[in-house]
């Protein structure tokens, strides 16, 4: 798999290691009541879809960005690919403008 | 069972001399019915194995194995075919010895020949603190009632000589071996299960998806497919690489990852390698086929996917583990390689238990160890279908163990399923 590097352009898959669902970027309120619970979702349950799934990859022999790839899990093609960092502060934006 | 339909040595004889006119398919074809007291969603060697022990443990005479394609075409038709009950943890040891157990029986006990052969394996290490590590896990082993041995490096040198003995950042100082572990024809088990359970009245109903669940006030009363709606008392689902889109159907989301695990055969060579053999400096396992084949693999290739094939990076990591253990093996062409999809669960150990919806119980979670588990996992998945409680070895397998914090982590490397 190529994973087209937004600010490197196109990089061998081989270069990053997957953390996993990109969900994970989206932690819980440690304070909340159900903190418990919430922490247990976050942590262990997974979507699993078959087809888009937007995930975590670290790119440890690179630059040592994080991404957001969206990769098709049934045909292992890669669908779009952003920096992490530019995804989590769009997230922080959206929680102040609420 | 009646000497007609059954398989012996002289039956082939007098199948032979009357020109083998008189075989019959191995299990029927029927249509299924509008109801069953017990549905299993998922024809492979699990669910094969469930409607087999249900019927001829549990006496459970309305049984019906649904499956989207044909009966063993899944992961029981894909792995290395290697079966053992090396495990340290007691939620898992004296389940995978059961399993072992009943994999020396069966044969016998279905009347097919599974080819199950005892040929030992050989868990290599490589420094001192690794010897300990396995020591451990040899001593857990026999606590548990398994069979455990410790090789110095001569003892291994006179059993496989090939061994790269004097690799300098990783030299072969010994082996764990289990002598009762070895390698299974894997389709036959698929093939041995389906008929004892056809045998048996139990209905295997091919080409038939199961698309939904019906679920009123809380219990799942029976399941949508291609073929119309089959009422069931209780449905279990033993689909193992899918299971997160099927149990999505009924709502639920699992503690489970679907990754890609790629398999090797090379040409067929006379024979060079006893028994199976693990890697301990990196991820390689093999064993060499009746027909000659060398059969390996290692890791999954560590990401999600559906698709049952994988990427060259984890191609050359393989075949790099497998030089750097024995380099004889790279005059052997590789003939094939293919992939299947695991589930891999957070804790790296299965599920064997009810849901939250009455009447529907689930199976899976079986990571990149399920075909060794195949007797034991539709044992105990028939134990708890029938009975409601679950089997004594398979009491660790919870769904909520996750939550309320009771992991079974074989190799403590927390909740990151492509680290199982």
């Amino acid at each position: 798999m190529i994973i087209d590097h937004p600010l490197l352009g196109p990089r061998d898959s081989q270069e990053f290691v997957l953390l996993g669902d990109a969900s994970l970027l989206n932690r819980p309120d440690w304070q909340a009541g159900n903190a418990g619970h919430a922490f247990y979702e976050y942590q262990y349950l997974r979507d699993n879809p078959a087809g888009a799934h937007r995930e975590l990859w670290y790119h440890e022999m690179g630059d040592r960005s994080w991404l957001i790839v969206t990769r098709d899990t049934v045909t292992h093609e890669v669908l779009k690919v952003e920096l992490a960092a530019d995804v989590a502060a769009g997230m922080a934006s959206g929680r102040r403008a609420k | 069972m009646g000497l007609n339909g059954g398989y012996s040595g002289f039956r082939i004889l007098r199948e032979g001399l009357s020109g083998n006119r008189g075989w019959r398919p191995a299990w029927r074809d029927p249509s299924p019915q509008p109801a069953y007291d017990f549905v299993i969603v998922g024809g492979g060697g699990h669910g094969l194995a469930t409607a087999y022990y249900l019927a001829s443990q549990f006496g459970e005479a309305s049984v019906a194995v649904l499956e989207k394609g044909w009966i063993g075409g899944g992961n029981v038709g894909r792995n290395t075919t290697i079966i053992r009950s090396n495990y340290l943890l007691d939620g898992n040891q004296p389940f995978y010895e059961f399993s072992l157990k009943l994999w020396e029986g069966l044969e016998q006990d279905f009347n097919y020949n599974a080819m199950v052969s005892q040929r030992g394996v050989y868990n290599v290490y490589h420094s001192d603190a690794q010897r300990d590590a396995y020591r451990r896990r040899g001593n857990a082993m026999i606590l548990h009632g398994a069979d455990a041995e410790l090789l110095d490096a001569a003892q291994l040198r006179a059993e496989c000589p090939f061994l790269n003995f004097d690799n300098a950042r990783l030299p072969v100082m010994g082996a764990l071996v289990q002598r009762r572990g070895g390698t299974v024809r894997h389709d036959a088990v698929a093939w041995g299960y389906a008929r004892g359970a056809d045998r048996r009245g139990v209905d295997i109903i091919q080409n038939c998806e199961v698309t939904g669940f019906r679920i009123q006030n809380g219990r799942c009363t029976g399941v949508e497919t291609s073929r119309g709606f089959i009422a069931a008392r209780k449905v279990g689902c033993a689909v193992a690489g899918s299971s997160s889109r099927v149990m999505q159907a009924a709502g639920m989301r699992l503690p489970i990852e679907s990754h890609v695990l790629q398999a090797f055969v090379s040409e067929g060579l006379k024979p060079i390698i006893p028994g199976v053999i693990t890697y301990g400096g990196g991820h390689f396992y093999i064993s060499q086929s009746d027909k000659g084949g060398l059969v390996f693999g290692g890791d999954i290739d560590m990401y999600n996917s559906y698709a049952q094939r994988g990427n060259l990076p984890v191609v050359e990591d393989v075949c790099e583990g497998g030089m750097t253990l024995m380099p004889m093996i790279g005059r052997a062409r590789m003939v094939r390689m293919w992939g299947g999809i695991m589930d891999m669960s957070m804790d790296g150990s299965p599920i064997i238990d009810r849901t939250h919806i009455d009447g529907l119980y689930f199976n899976g979670g079986w990571c990149y160890g399920g075909f060794k588990a195949t007797p034991a996992s539709g044992w105990c998945f028939a134990h708890l279908l029938a009975t409601d409680t679950p089997h004594e070895t398979a009491t660790a397998y919870r769904m909520d163990r996750f939550e309320r914090g009771y992991m079974i982590d074989e190799k403590g490397s927390g909740a990151q399923p492509n680290q199982h």
